[in-house]
């Protein structure tokens, strides 16, 4: 993986200590919160419902086991014993003080980690395929890439104060496993006729309350003219995105409002100014970061592990943790494992420092010293040899990390919601943990088969509810909380928007709306089918007869 | 207002005139986009030199044609979270090789100082109550960079290590000799 030189060393211990000046003027008065408000947000410090709220980068969502351990202690040290890992791959830390900020800013230096530009109206941290350098079907790992974005983009001068934030995600596979087309750009690896590796690019994607699907706006950009052609993205959207409206300020709404066709034709014309400028990278300097991300040392080992087989075998429990949680790696011998974040009536993304510190221990031993975070907020062991996996989930059920629900039901992506959100209208996190428990029988989750179930507690969507199979929205009616369901979302490569089922259920009944919505989908079923399958077959009828009709 | 230059406070040469506002002998005006469409040859015939002033909805784009005619052009911030003048700082400098100074009015704050710098502002009008000594200070609070701008100093940065020489300038005005930049508005 990455890491940093003395460059970039310098870079976070000279901005830790601007951010030190800042809280002082902030805590002596020169600075008003709202002078004060757009640093802090650039350094990723929010102010929530209850408290201050700290949100970490992980770019693209990888740590070493060093800094997963400082992560813990962090979690100890200056918060509540746990952090949430959120649908950004980034952490977030719900109590920290003012006048510890820039300790802890400066505890993320030591190993190499920040906070800036998780927030504000920038350029924010870049996310990439949790499977990268692993997945089979990948051109070339997403995270140079990836790198490339985060570096160029740390403190652009131009690019700081965008009408609104702007995010980017790159998958270097066909599978789309970070969700680029509900992004601001999102980038996927392409060959062109002569095989070299390059990107397409799409922009305008996102939830919200405006969700749209990205477009393509360029079948394939030679990879070293990445930077000049974001330039020249954003410059357009600096210039022309609206800042009159919040609601309206994103690139989607500008893209969508003179239409793709016509911003393609924008960006392609300054492209034409700044392709051959400064802007990009050198082929040497590429190379430079590649050579972080070179495939670790695996060993040659064949394709069955005879061993892991075996326990397979003898032990049921193992086996359903496996084929559920642990996926094909491109390397013969050696699997991807999904640590779930989703235990049983647990909250979306929490993890305790033990856990934390048990999950970099196995790293440590058993996967090269790497962890991913996934925009599914659950935990990746990337690089694990078969013949490891029976120790890796033995280690993992000390750690009651060990849910076998790896895309079932119950591994729900949802936002923080009122609990801690000062945004949100409804609470999540409640009816996460009530859906969980609600279909707490694994055999029972394994024969509903892959179900990607989402919940937003408000319209900002930040738990993706629009591209979940089941999207559930949570919204104020005259103080009290209810649930607006929608049905066929879908965040990868086909990605589509669900569409509403039909009136919001209330807090007490909306957990029973989801189980009628199964038992639908079980009974519609027809040959193991996907839930998207059956409802493109059967419609929304059967589901609205079933929630709706009168009892 | 204040106008810090190389982080000093200097004397203001320039004089912002409001659109009624009438012209005097020996004043140096800044003059809006609308003022100066209007009243062009009037101005020009002003035996002054003339500033020009530009809200961060009206873009540079539109008077690429007339750079030469101005000594300042003003980009005025209306909030510091406003951040259409940098992209206008850029193309006045690096596409259009505007050579005069470039002046950032409005809410302009010292933590704004470096994006500004680096995207080709020399002038700065802040408030009353600014430090020239609290400006050079945020100056030089972050030292690193990780990408070209205006300022050109991608060859001081990142880019050094590999002694990547910039591609050639478009515009004859700006040098991009890596270090020190010798254009005239770089520090």
């Amino acid at each position: 993986m990455y890491r940093y030189d003395e460059f970039d060393h310098t870079f976070v211990e000279e901005r830790v200590a601007q951010f030190r000046e800042q809280v002082a003027r902030r805590l002596s008065g020169e600075l008003t919160e709202d002078e004060f408000k757009p640093l802090r947000l650039m350094n990723g410090l929010y102010l929530q419902l209850h408290a201050y709220m700290l949100r970490v980068a992980v770019p693209y969502g990888t740590l070493s086991s060093q800094q997963m351990r400082k992560l813990a202690h962090i979690a100890r040290r200056y918060d509540k014993g746990y952090g949430h890992f959120t649908t950004r791959q980034n952490i977030q830390f719900n109590w920290p003080k003012l006048e510890e900020a820039a300790d802890i800013l400066a505890e993320l230096a030591e190993v190499e980690m920040h906070a800036i530009q998780t927030s504000g109206n920038c350029i924010r941290n870049v996310t990439a395929d949790h499977f990268a350098g692993a997945a089979a079907d990948e051109i070339e790992d997403p995270r140079v890439t990836a790198e490339v974005i985060r570096q160029w983009s740390s403190l652009h001068p131009e690019f700081s104060f965008l009408p609104r934030k702007f995010k980017v995600a790159v998958t270097g596979a066909s599978n789309d496993r970070a969700a680029i087309k509900v992004h601001d750009i999102g980038l996927q690896m392409v060959r062109d006729a002569r095989g070299r590796a390059g990107f397409k690019v799409i922009v305008g994607g996102g939830l919200g309350r405006t969700p749209l699907i990205g477009e393509t706006i360029r079948e394939f950009l030679p990879k070293r003219y990445l930077l000049s052609y974001l330039e020249a993205i954003l410059r357009v959207y600096n210039e022309l995105g609206r800042r009159d409206n919040i609601y309206k300020a994103r690139i989607k709404i500008l893209v969508k409002e003179i239409g793709a066709k016509a911003f393609a034709e924008m960006v392609e014309k300054e492209w034409q100014f700044l392709k051959d400028w400064d802007v990009d990278l050198p082929d040497e300097e590429f190379a430079r970061i590649q050579a972080y991300f070179a495939p670790p040392p695996f060993d040659d080992l064949p394709a069955v592990t005879a061993s892991f087989e075996a326990q397979r075998f003898e032990n049921r429990d193992f086996a359903r943790w496996v084929r559920n949680n642990v996926d094909a790696h491109k390397a013969p011998g050696y699997a991807i494992v999904t640590v779930s974040l989703k235990p049983e009536g647990g909250v979306p993304g929490d993890a305790t420092a033990a856990q934390m510190e048990a999950v970099a221990d196995l790293a440590a031993r058993y996967s090269f010293d790497e962890i991913r975070v996934s925009h599914e907020q659950n935990l990746v062991l990337a690089h694990v040899r078969q013949a490891d996996l029976y120790a890796v989930w033995q280690g993992l059920i000390a750690a009651e990390l060990a849910s076998a629900n790896a895309g079932l039901i119950s591994d729900i992506i949802s936002c923080p919601g009122l609990d801690y959100c000062n945004l949100a209208t409804a609470r999540s996190i409640p009816v996460a943990q009530r859906i969980s428990r609600r279909f707490a029988d694994i055999e029972r989750q394994h024969d509903i088969g892959g179900l990607k179930l989402k919940i937003s507690g408000c319209i900002n969507a930040c738990g993706h509810h629009h591209v979940g199979h089941i999207g559930i929205l949570g919204v104020d009616k005259k103080g009290q909380e209810f649930y607006q369901i929608t049905l066929g979302g879908n965040a990868d490569e086909n990605a589509v928007l669900g569409r509403i089922v039909g009136p919001a259920f209330s807090y007490d009944t909306v957990v029973d709306a989801v189980e009628t919505i199964v038992d639908t989908y079980l009974g519609q079923r027809r040959n193991g089918e996907a839930f998207n399958q059956t409802l493109a077959r059967v419609g929304f009828d059967p589901f609205k007869e079933k929630l709706y009709a009168p009892h | 207002m204040p106008l810090i230059k190389d982080s000093q406070i200097v004397e203001d040469v320039w004089t912002s005139l409001d659109d009624g506002a009438p012209l005097a002998p020996g004043v140096w005006p800044i003059v809006s986009l609308e003022r100066w469409q209007a009243e062009r040859e009037t101005l020009m015939e002003a035996g002054v030199p003339i500033g020009l002033r530009l809200r961060s909805d009206q873009s540079p784009r539109a008077i690429a044609e007339e750079l030469e005619h101005f000594g300042v052009i003003a980009l005025a911030f209306p909030k510091f979270t406003d951040g259409r003048p940098y992209s206008s700082a850029r193309l006045l400098r690096e596409r259009y090789g505007f050579t005069g100074e470039l002046r950032a009015v409005g809410h302009v704050l010292r933590d704004q100082a470096l994006f500004l710098l680096r995207c080709g502002f020399d002038a700065f009008e802040v408030a009353p109550d600014t430090s020239p000594d609290a400006w050079r200070a945020a100056l030089a609070k972050i030292k690193v960079r990780y990408q070209s701008a205006a300022d050109h100093r991608s060859t001081a940065g990142r880019l050094s290590r590999k002694a990547v020489r910039p591609a050639q300038a478009r515009t004859p005005a700006l040098s991009l000799e890596p270090e020190p930049c010798a254009a005239s508005w770089a520090y």
